[in-house]
């Protein structure tokens, strides 16, 4: 029998450094970039665009050439086949056009834009605007919704609130990892960052509440006196399943991102990072919280602390 | 109950033959559905959003001329032979939007030049310097004298291009409103024998030959005119375009303070061939990730697993019916999110049999654990999927927003996917099982991923 409970340390310390180089990454986004994140031109305004060229051409002769056109400022992702994502200021259709017509010119390449994208300032302010305001709607939203669903426990604001803890322990692994992803390979986290998100915010909970359910009924058949031991059990008899669901979610997100083509790969990458992060949480954080506020044991939340026992 | 599971059989049989007639082949109309609505990212299209200028519009009058505006733009758009094409005004504290979607068929160059027209044209003379200043003429309207720019909104709609039938010359024939008549008379006895020019905002409208349009003002001009030494072309181009209605408002976008006409707020165009290559691309992705999903529930749970397969292809035909009928508009997040749902489709399947497993090692007979297992897993499955619901209704409103054009695509697949995915578990899962058990088929607990051994103590 594995014992989950009696490793909790083990799982605070390993999410604790989680968190911490995810902070420290957001502390180097901020000096690097002027955000903790680097933001896409949904949160900021510009315009996005796909060129495909025939013949291909390297990334460093388009930069090169971009400079020169006078865009040092534009930001180019290879997107495979060829094709290339530049993400640039404000210019009309007409503009990007032109553009393009340059660049092909120069290059001697037969250039097109497959995909062409523009998003006004005013619009991008207000999107980051209701982005954070989804986010924070959707955790107060949970909160209330185990609250509700565990009424008839002792104390279902404690199962809400362990909930919750994971959720934002799982929303900010994600958001580090794609700071480090921002600073060190430009990454940019877009309107599907956010969607991803509050998918991976459900999934998260959705598991959570699998288990916490196990534990419910388990308590109520009194199958042990002990608390830390009930949950211990209802982690047990739930493993498979949460693994089970992990995994046939994982193999499908996994096809979709290795083979789903450029547009959405970090949106994927983004359900992948949740679906992982979201099963991990909800054995090794929230069940663990829960026994430790059962206990009063608030000093393991702290690693290198001595062990009261 | 083994006749209440014969009939849940016949029903959940209709039902699949339905779904199955009405998405093979895909393009078969059904209740007026004709294949699956795909998004502009999936179809190629344009997805246009320009703010209405009504500033100089009273505020108890902005809804109504709204509406006409957005009536003008569906003729427009409707005479260039696109259909499926929207145009939605929202209303915004304050500010009205004006969205246009414009599905990847049509020649969306055209479409989009005649979005540009929408701008009001205007005429224009020049200054001593040679710089072209908007042509004005005082009116008076209801006792009121006001300053007013001669442009297209004061022409009637009825300008006609002819030739003249002893010159051949081309002629384009128009008439003015009451207004543009008073305006007209002042300006073209000021600007005789002068160049007046026509501008889509800042930029004068030219020729097929690249030269400006500015025909000279040969007579003084009231309610009736004519323009000559125009080409063909470009004389019906311009006819088009003022007949194509009057827009009293402007639109564009505010940047700092200024209106800047003819920029749209938000834009995404994408090519029709890249669209093509998303789709097989998401074909393909969803195909392995499918068989691979299978192959695990086949392996890991045998029978129930087959069942599982069973059901999920159930719920696949039942959903491509859902999005047939309803119908969905698929983007590519709206992909991510079949595909995510499908995944989480099969929770509900493990958690069940996950749960039947139990039962069976606890030594429950096995209609009794494959009952035990729905009931036990029920709230687990309820509880679990409202938070993805919850989750999914807030993502709607954020969709609903600008700027987050693909996210309520997602929104609505995932949320239509896991509450089929509860009703295939408890209906088409369950009764298969049930059918297997009733039949005696298959007895062996190894079918069932339960060796014999770990069962603790057989009643």
């Amino acid at each position: 029998m594995i014992d989950f409970v009696g490793k909790k340390r083990w799982f605070f310390l390993i999410s604790w450094i989680l968190v911490v180089i995810g902070v420290i990454s957001l502390v180097i986004s901020q000096t690097q970039l002027g955000a903790p994140l680097q933001l896409g031109i949904d949160f900021t305004g510009g315009t996005s665009m796909i060129l495909q060229f025939s013949p291909a051409v390297e990334q460093g002769q388009l930069r090169q050439e971009m400079a020169q056109l006078g865009y040092d400022e534009a930001r180019i992702q290879d997107a495979g086949e060829g094709n290339f994502i530049i993400y640039t200021r404000e210019i009309t259709s007409d503009e990007a056009k032109e553009l393009a017509g340059e660049i092909g010119t120069d290059l001697d390449s037969q250039v097109e834009i497959i995909d062409y994208y523009l998003v006004s300032g005013t619009v991008a302010a207000a999107t980051a605007r209701n982005a954070v305001i989804a986010v924070i709607i959707a955790a107060v939203a949970m909160l209330f919704y185990i609250v509700w669903a565990f009424r008839r426990m002792p104390s279902p604001f404690r199962w809400g609130t362990c909930a919750i803890i994971a959720l934002i322990h799982d929303v900010f692994i994600i958001v580090g990892i794609f700071s480090i992803m921002g600073w060190l390979a430009g990454v940019a986290i877009d309107a599907l960052f956010i969607t991803g998100l509050l998918a991976v915010v459900g999934y998260s909970i959705n598991n959570t509440v699998v288990v916490f359910d196990r534990i419910r009924e388990n308590v109520s058949r009194h199958i042990s006196p002990d608390f830390a031991e009930t949950v211990n059990n209802s982690l047990i008899e739930t493993l498979g399943r949460c693994l089970n669901t992990a995994l046939t979610t994982l193999f499908v997100l996994l096809a979709l991102f290795l083979f789903g083509g450029a547009t959405i790969h970090y949106f994927v990458l983004v359900l992948l990072l949740g679906v992982i992060i979201g099963t991990y949480s909800s054995v090794c954080i929230s069940s663990q919280f829960l026994v430790i506020w059962e206990k009063r044991e608030w000093k393991t939340l702290l690693p290198f602390t001595k062990r009261t026992t | 109950m083994r006749r209440g599971n014969v009939y849940l059989l016949i029903f959940i049989l209709a039902l699949f033959g339905f779904a199955l007639w009405s998405i093979v082949p895909l393009d078969r109309n059904v209740f007026g559905r004709e294949g699956l609505r795909l998004g502009l990212d999936l179809a190629g299209g344009s997805y246009l959003v320009y703010q209405a200028n009504v500033s100089d519009i009273e505020p108890e009058n902005r809804d109504e001329i709204m509406d006409g505006v957005k009536g003008v733009i569906e003729r427009r758009i409707n005479a260039l032979g696109i259909l499926e094409s929207t145009v939605q005004i929202q209303k915004h504290e304050g500010e009205y939007n004006i969205v246009i979607q414009i599905p990847g068929v049509a020649d969306i160059e055209k479409a989009k030049e005649m979005v540009g027209l929408f701008t009001v044209l205007e005429f224009r003379e020049q200054d001593q310097a040679g710089n072209w200043t908007p042509a004005t003429g005082t009116v008076t309207i209801d006792g009121v004298e006001k300053e007013l720019v001669l442009s297209s909104r004061y022409f009637k709609e009825n300008t006609e291009v002819t030739l003249h039938p002893t010159t051949n010359q081309v002629l384009l024939l128009f008439e003015m409103n009451e207004t543009g008549a008073q305006l007209f008379k002042q300006i073209s006895t000021r600007l005789l024998g002068k160049p007046l020019a026509i501008f889509l905002g800042d930029e004068p409208l030219r020729g097929e030959d690249g030269r400006i349009i500015a025909p000279t003002v040969e007579a003084v001009i009231e309610d009736k005119g004519q323009i000559t030494g125009l080409s063909l072309v470009d004389a019906q181009e311009l006819a088009r375009v003022l007949n194509a209605g009057r827009i009293d408002v402007p639109l564009g976008r505010w940047a700092n303070g200024e209106f800047q006409p003819s920029v749209p707020l938000y834009e995404r165009t994408v090519n029709a061939t890249l669209g093509q290559d998303s789709i097989q691309k998401s074909i393909l992705a969803a195909g392995i990730g499918i068989v691979l999903l299978l192959i695990f529930m086949l392996v890991y749970y045998r029978l129930p697993g087959l069942v599982a397969c069973l059901s999920l292809g159930i719920y696949g035909v039942l959903l491509l019916a859902i999005f047939k009928l309803v119908p969905v508009t698929l983007t590519l997040p709206g992909v991510a999110g079949f595909i995510l749902s499908l995944g989480m489709a099969v929770d509900a399947n493990v958690l069940i049999f996950e749960r039947t497993k139990e039962e069976l090692r606890g030594g429950r007979s096995l209609g009794a654990a494959v009952e035990a297992g729905f009931n036990r897993a029920w709230t687990a499955i309820r509880d679990s999927n409202i938070t993805t619901f919850i989750a999914c209704l807030i993502l709607f409103w954020l969709g609903g927003e600008l700027g987050a054009l693909m996210v309520r695509g997602f929104a609505v697949t995932l949320f239509i996917g896991v509450a089929l995915s509860m009703f295939t578990a408890i209906t088409v899962t369950r009764t298969f099982l049930r059918l297997i058990i009733g039949s005696r088929a298959v007895s062996n607990l190894a079918a069932y991923g339960v060796p014999v051994h770990t069962v603790r103590n057989m009643k």
